[in-house]
């Protein structure tokens, strides 16, 4: 079977974070023959949430008594507003003032933080009170043992961490807490791979699916791409030779001229999905309606809190001013999310884009591509 | 960042269990599985067991990471 | 998740998923994007290395600072100091005094230097109860008898409840340097092997799992402990060492990285051959973090003629610090830098860590 059959190399992609991260770390892509090409598309969740989100995050952080809780990917990705706003510096640190254990720490009087952007760690760093943790169950825990304090969760991932943020919003709302939210932004892979699936300047042969989203959702959520788009589905694991079983299937998928969904990842993932995880999704969030940076508005792909539950979504319980939401000038990282540009290919790529001087988000997401690019910079990348 | 490793289900208190890897233990919340037995494994994700696996079908894995060394 | 915010630094080492800046001598985006003081400007990484050389080494620079070794030569002498912040305060494997005296005489073993004094000084926070400070000063005390050592001046300052976390220590070693036995970065040559004393990471994870919310436990101990004894061994069986140095904050790969630059060669280790706890590797994966990128706080780098490799590391195996230790790579003419050849073959460059440790989610 001839695999440059078309003239061209085939193309996979892969659309999750932590594939991006194992091929990368791995070296994997430079075992691959040039006539495959795996490249990376809107895995990360924090890369394709639109700057006003952290624009809401910060402003929340400002609010008295708050305590900001997230994931820690969220903490450096750059917010609209520019570093020279003196009010946004008071408003950190009055926060500390008043809520800060350490209470006997002067506040910072005149502080601007960059020449870049306002991020929830430079917040930090002038006093808000943003901490960053593994588990929502742990936001809820402190709410519960901090009656006084305001306690926002980010919620920001796939399929494969939204369950977890609807457990803890029921658990939540079961012991009755009244001091507990989250700023949901959760967003669904399917119908994002479904847009790319029929984009016009991108010729994707196949996807390397997702594993622990596959996990909630079953094989089945990929079929449609198979069926109806035509494309080859593997799923596949996060080691190595997970992954590469999961691209010798789709080279195999593709050769056969016979497009499906393949699970690789069979020890984990079962025809079904997990149904209790998806039943408490549907209990705690519906569908809605979600702009992803580079992708634009992609119908029925957000998950949006359900009105049963408006008194823990901190959209509706806090009234903050936004400010307009501004993506950085030059930033490329919509046409790196969509699979089209390389992220060697930016201009602002390793020079003016570092992680520690971020332009965009891909750069300083633990899952980004620009990330993955620049942490592991291949030997001789070609 | 998914963890891949399947952990091993030691001990099930209520909703949560403590669960292990390698000589690694954690808390992991059961709200989003059912049935879960000693001795079976999970994947943990954000706090939270999300798939439950006997030991058969998580020898696949396991042995990927064995040779990993984990 | 502790009433307390996250406190940064103190011998926990980067997160290599956080993406580490460039290596390399001289190669950086410029001056740091933060007009204020960062907690990754004490991680041990890229930024780190950004405050001291711009802002530090570039006002007070003079050619003992210069050298950035892990501890000054001057003359016969060395001198070094390191302040200690870590919290919690008391962990699986030690506590801050241990650890003060063990990383300030440890940076001394690394220039061969046998230590002659510790200077110790202390900043107490207002309402921390004397019964820990006795715990504390126990530890340091039984620490420095195990390295040979005294302390042997001191200070004390109180300030205010909320105007330090606890205890901060500062302690200052001052040793004495033999003729011929100077291992200093500037030594490492090309056909150079890279050794490391022991397992990976053991400091660094035992002390976020301490002080974490996500409640990981188990087979989890700091390994701080005082290599004098060790490098002895090789002093004193006249092993031509060439360089060595303490893997702390920013782990082996940050250490590495800095050893290649001042070298001028490029490192190359395999991760095959990287020592690591079953526990410790298991930590890792659920914590989102490269055992290399992760403090050590009782394990030494050392770089010597490659035919020097067997009777070193029989040496070592020897001591109760040693026995794990390995040959886990070598020195190269080429670009400086270090090149991590992975378990598929295939290599990469290693960075420094970006900022301070974070953990992750899909």
């Amino acid at each position: 079977m001839p695999l440059a059959w078309q003239g061209r190399p085939l193309t996979f992609m892969e659309v999750c974070g932590t594939h991006t991260m194992a091929v990368a770390r791995t070296g994997l892509a430079s075992l691959l023959p040039a006539t495959v090409r795996l490249i990376s598309g809107p895995g990360c969740p924090v890369c394709v949430t639109p700057v006003g989100f952290i624009d809401h995050a910060l402003a929340l952080a400002a609010l008295p008594n708050v305590t900001l809780t997230t994931f820690g990917d969220l903490m450096r990705v750059p917010g609209s507003t520019s570093a020279t706003s003196a009010g946004a510096a008071t408003a950190f640190s009055s926060t500390a003032a008043s809520a800060s254990p350490m209470a006997g720490v002067p506040t910072p009087t005149s502080a601007s933080w960059s020449t870049g952007r306002a991020s929830l760690l430079y917040a930090k760093a002038l006093g808000a009170d943003v901490r960053v943790i593994y588990s929502p169950r742990e936001a809820v825990a402190f709410a519960a043992a901090h009656p006084a304090r305001e306690v926002v969760f980010l919620g920001v991932g796939f399929e494969t961490t939204a369950p977890a943020v609807a457990a803890a919003l029921l658990a939540a709302k079961q012991r009755g807490l009244r001091n507990f939210t989250v700023l949901a932004a959760h967003k669904t892979i399917p119908e994002a791979m479904a847009l790319l699936a029929g984009a016009s300047d991108l010729a994707v042969d196949g996807f390397l699916c997702p594993g622990h989203v596959s996990i909630v959702l079953g094989p089945e959520a990929f079929v449609p791409l198979a069926e109806r788009f035509g494309r080859a589905c593997a799923i596949a694991g996060f080691e190595a030779e997970e992954i590469l079983r999961g691209l010798a299937s789709l080279i195999a998928q593709v050769g056969a001229g016979k497009p499906r969904v393949d699970n690789c990842y069979g020890g984990a993932v079962r025809l079904g999905g997990n149904p209790r995880a998806r039943a408490l999704l549907a209990e705690v969030f519906e569908p809605c309606d979600s702009a992803w940076r580079g992708l634009g508005t992609i119908a029925h792909s957000g998950l949006a809190i359900r009105a049963a539950f408006a008194a823990l979504d901190a959209a509706k319980r806090f009234a903050v001013a936004l400010p307009e939401p501004r993506e950085p000038a030059g930033c490329r990282c919509g046409e790196v999310l969509r699979g089209v540009l390389d992220p060697r290919a930016c201009p602002l790529f390793a020079r003016a884009c570092t992680p520690d001087t971020p332009v965009g988000a891909c750069m300083v997401s633990s899952e980004g591509s620009c990330a993955a690019r620049y942490q592991y910079g291949l030997e001789a990348a070609s | 960042m998914c963890v891949a490793v399947p952990m091993r289900v030691v001990s099930i208190k209520g909703q949560e269990a403590v669960v292990s890897a390698g000589g690694a233990e954690l808390t992991a919340a059961l709200d989003l599985v059912e049935n879960v037995a000693l001795g079976d494994y999970v994947i943990v994700h954000a706090g939270y067991a999300i798939q439950v696996l006997t030991a058969e079908e998580a020898r696949e894995t396991l042995a990927i990471f064995a040779r990993l060394e984990l | 998740m502790s009433a307390a915010p996250d406190r940064g630094g103190a011998g926990v080492g980067g997160n290599a998923s956080a993406a580490p800046g460039r290596g390399g001598a001289g190669v950086g985006s410029g001056a740091s994007a933060a007009d204020v003081v960062l907690l990754g400007h004490g991680g041990g990484g890229r930024l780190s290395h950004d405050l001291v050389t711009e802002h530090f080494v570039a006002k007070l620079g003079n050619p003992a600072l210069n050298a950035l070794t892990d501890a000054a030569v001057l003359g016969e002498l060395a001198l070094t100091t390191d302040s200690f912040v870590v919290t919690p305060r008391f962990f699986a494997g030690g506590d801050l005094g241990r650890l003060a005296v063990c990383g300030t005489v440890n940076d001394l073993a690394m220039m061969g230097a046998v230590p002659l004094g510790l200077a110790a000084a202390f900043i107490l926070e207002e309402g921390l109860p004397i019964a820990e400070l006795d715990r504390l000063v126990d530890s340091m005390a039984a620490a420095a008898r195990e390295a040979n050592v005294a302390v042997v001046t001191g200070d004390t300052k109180v300030v205010p409840h909320g105007a330090c976390d606890g205890v901060f220590v500062t302690m200052s070693g001052v040793g004495r340097l033999t003729e011929n036995f100077r291992p200093t970065p500037a030594r490492i040559a090309a056909g150079d092997a890279v050794l490391v004393t022991g397992t990976l990471a053991d400091h660094g994870i035992a002390v976020l799992a301490c002080r974490e919310g996500i409640g990981l436990r188990g087979d989890l101990a700091s390994d701080v402990a005082p290599l004098g004894g060790l490098v002895a061994l090789l002093r004193e069986a006249g092993v031509s060492v060439h360089a060595m140095r303490d893997p702390t904050r920013g782990g082996v790969a940050q250490s590495l990285i800095e050893l290649a630059d001042a070298a001028g060669v490029r490192i190359e280790i395999d991760e095959a051959t990287l020592p690591v706890r079953k526990a410790v590797r298991a930590a890792c994966e659920l914590l989102g973090l490269d055992p290399l990128y992760v403090a050590n706080e009782g394990k030494a780098l050392v770089i010597l003629p490659a035919a020097e490799v067997e009777r070193a590391l029989a040496l070592m195996r020897t001591h109760p610090l040693g026995r794990g230790a390995a040959r886990i790579g070598r020195a190269l003419a080429g670009e400086p830098g270090c090149t991590l050849r992975t378990l598929l073959g295939t290599r990469r460059t290693l960075r420094m860590a970006a900022g301070e440790l974070l953990p992750r989610i899909c």
